[in-house]
């Protein structure tokens, strides 16, 4: 009889950080001490705070052990196990500036700082089940809202339940996934379509990687719901080669949907059939956007086709198709179930439900998180993410990868919904929140946004594939020194006639970083252009290292870590740095022991 | 898949498998598994307790827990129940039949079997 159950997660961030092996440790220790018929261990998807990766949970205390090492095995199942004793240097604390170290232990995960105020809905199984076993998805409810869809309800009124809830598109643009499924339902076709975009391209975004890591079951549900209620009988998942473990446990929730007959003829004896398809993308940024990435299906190359006709009209092989993004599709089988009035309950007025969001950069808890729509960027930097690390200071939060903006720590108080961020010009997108300090130079992080889609543009059109070029040259200029005060208005110009011009998506978007941070950080171009200066000390170009003549005590560490061979001087003697061979590496400073060197 | 029914099977056979993970026990059975609660017989008592619960179709309500040692080791195998709003109660020198008896009289029945507790035991 199981008493105990060992949670190991097996998405890819704790995969990488060596869960694999910790899982076949367990089972050895646990054999060792005789408790295989007490103990279960079972491999599930995300957790949520991939940074403390390799993360295991116990039941049913729920304690959260995090960076759990194979020498950390054998102490936890003679332990906490074996004796029912919790290791305590392995239980997750919370961090941050004023957590106490005495409130900052907790046993169970759904106490910490970082789970507390989340709201799991599109991520709710993630982390909780095998992601392997249908059955335990069965368990949690799972293909009850397919049956009480083909059973009770008609195709009209599941549409109705959708549009009710307020559910708004999780890839970034935010249409009413009600009303789009109902213009598929609405054109008559001998064959119709359902595409789920799994495309995940941003840069630093994980979520759709974790949904169908964690819970790929209510994807293969969600669709066959989606068929029947716009009338279509085959679905294909667009998912990116770059992300094997999804691809594999997807195509096992397939298998093994067919195998029970929750995929394939009369399901549910309703005379509905569904089916479904897997396609890899090959890593095309581009085939994200919803007419690349069905040419890419069609088995072309992937290139964006203008719109009208929208895919509802002529879609995938010329029919009526639907396609929405992986977390949209994780929202539905909860809202049939529990109805659109829960759904509409959480949130803000124009957008309901939630939203996950996949944190990185200069903050402390990186990993994923999903919150109610109407949170805000401090809730979610301060009290779930655990703040700034290093005693830096907040600068600016990215959202929406290459096609959003930046929310700067002025607005750090705004409610995130999809009209909030699109009023500041930025963007929801799929939801990676890269937090930024004081360290950033925005410039240069809208040149890395902008040199993003520039390798990505797909060429069809000229405004995004010449102009997002000549965007880049001129951001170069700027941060090399050389930009004028004409420059910044020319860029600026520019990023307003791509904006109109483009063809799709990726163009029409590709500006937003760099109008963004024109909006909130103008100063630091014109520090750039007229100073000649880079605020953060990142931009090279703009950085001159020179040594203090009072400090220096001739050391000679310098000279000698130096790769370019800039820096001359004799023993005891202060030293001077050649800026004309300096490659600005910056190894000089982090040499020296007198603080000396400085730059600016 | 021809039925609801044939989910609703699926699921209910399943539950019990899960149920621990949701952790939402209104009473916690906790057993004393430390050196000297296994010496004295605490396995046992675990095992009657995890398997009487769950056949008695418990699980939706009743959290199986362990601990380490709570201090009163003459008295072990020690179990406590935990139920909120409740005063806490301590059995003592439990055996796997006296287990069976309090998933009985005091999991099911609400009654506490006062004999056996940490108070009947000192006085």
């Amino acid at each position: 009889m199981i008493r105990s159950q060992v949670l190991i997660c097996g998405g890819t961030g704790c995969t990488s950080s060596g869960s694999k092996v910790l899982m076949t440790t367990f089972e050895e220790e646990i054999k060792k001490q005789g408790l295989e018929e007490e103990v279960k261990i079972v491999p599930t998807g995300c957790f949520g705070l991939c940074a403390l990766g390799p993360v295991v949970i116990v039941y049913p205390e729920g304690t959260f052990y995090s960076r759990v090492a194979k020498e950390d095995v054998a102490e936890i199942v003679e332990e906490h196990l074996l004796k029912g004793r919790l290791v305590d240097r392995l239980v997750y604390k919370d961090v941050g500036e004023d957590v106490k170290e005495e409130a900052a232990k907790h046993v169970s995960l759904n106490d910490t700082n970082f789970y507390k105020t989340q709201k799991r809905v599109a991520l709710r199984n993630c982390g909780l089940i095998n992601p392997e076993s249908i059955e335990e998805y069965i368990a949690m409810d799972g293909y009850a809202a397919l049956g009480k869809v083909l059973t009770e309800m008609t195709p009209q009124d599941v549409i109705k339940t959708v549009m009710d809830s307020g559910l708004r598109g999780r890839g970034g643009g935010g249409f009413p996934t009600g009303k789009k499924w109902s213009f598929t339902a609405a054109n008559s076709a001998d064959q119709k379509y359902v595409v789920c975009n799994a495309d995940e391209g941003d840069p630093g975004a994980f979520m759709d990687r974790s949904v169908l890591e964690g819970d790929p079951h209510c994807i293969v549900e969600a669709m066959t719901i989606c068929g029947y209620a716009t009338g279509a009988t085959e679905g294909y998942v667009y998912v990116r080669a770059e992300y094997p473990i999804a691809v594999r446990r997807l195509q096992i929730a397939i298998d093994k949907a067919r195998e029970y007959g929750l995929l394939g003829k009369n399901i549910f004896d309703s005379g509905f059939d569904f089916d479904l398809h897997i396609r890899l993308g090959a890593g095309a940024f581009v085939c994200g956007e919803e007419t690349a990435l069905m040419t890419s299906i069609e088995g072309n190359r992937g290139e964006p086709r203008p719109r009208p006709p929208y895919p509802a009209v002529k879609g995938l092989f010329g029919k009526p198709t639907t396609e929405n993004n992986v977390e949209t599709f994780a929202n539905i089988p909860q809202i049939i179930l529990k109805g659109a009035e829960w759904f509409a309950s959480m949130g803000t007025e124009k957008s309901k439900g939630t939203k996950v969001f996949a944190l990185g950069g200069k903050i402390r808890n990186t990993g994923l998180v999903e919150i109610p729509m109407g949170t805000t960027l401090r809730e979610i930097i301060e009290d779930i993410g655990g703040g700034v690390p290093n005693g830096k200071k907040f600068k600016a939060a990215q959202t929406g990868g290459p096609s959003g903006g930046c929310i700067p720590a002025s607005l750090i108080d705004t409610e995130i919904d999809y009209d909030n961020l699109t009023a500041m010009g930025c963007m929801m997108g799929s939801g990676g929140l890269i937090v930024m300090d004081e360290d950033n130079c925005m410039v240069d992080i809208a040149k890395f946004f902008l040199n993003f889609t520039v390798d990505e543009s797909c060429g069809k059109c000229a405004p995004c594939r010449i102009g997002t070029k000549r965007m880049m040259e001129i951001l170069e200029k700027i941060t090399s020194g050389n930009g004028t005060l004409e420059d910044i208005d020319k860029l600026e110009e520019l990023a307003y006639y791509i904006k109109e011009n483009s063809l799709c998506g990726l163009g029409q978007t590709a500006p937003n970083p760099v109008l963004a941070t024109l909006k909130f950080f103008r100063e630091e171009y014109i520090a750039h252009v007229v100073d000649k200066k880079c605020p953060a000390g990142v931009c090279k170009g703009l950085l001159q290292y020179s040594i203090d003549p009072e400090k220096c005590k001739g050391c000679t560490m310098c000279a000698r870590k130096c790769p370019a061979g800039a820096i001359s001087g004799t023993v005891k003697n202060p030293h001077s740095i050649d800026t004309t061979k300096c490659v600005k590496c910056g190894a000089c400073m982090e040499t020296c022991k007198f603080g000396a060197i400085s730059k600016g | 898949m021809k039925s609801l029914a044939e989910l609703a099977a699926i699921r209910d056979k399943m539950k019990d498998k899960v149920v621990l993970r949701e952790g939402t026990g209104e009473i916690r059975v906790v057993v004393g598994m430390a050196t000297c609660g296994i010496a004295a017989g605490a396995r046992p008592v675990l095992n009657a307790f995890v398997e009487g619960v769950n056949k008695e179709g418990l699980s939706d309500k009743v959290t199986v827990s362990q601990t380490g040692c709570i201090g009163v080791c003459q008295f072990e195998p020690v179990v406590e129940i935990y139920e909120s709003d409740k005063e806490k109660v301590t059995y003592v020198k439990m055996t796997a039949e006296k287990a069976a008896e309090v998933i009985e009289k005091h999991l099911k029945g609400g009654k506490v079997i006062t004999e056996y507790t940490i108070t009947n035991a000192i006085s």
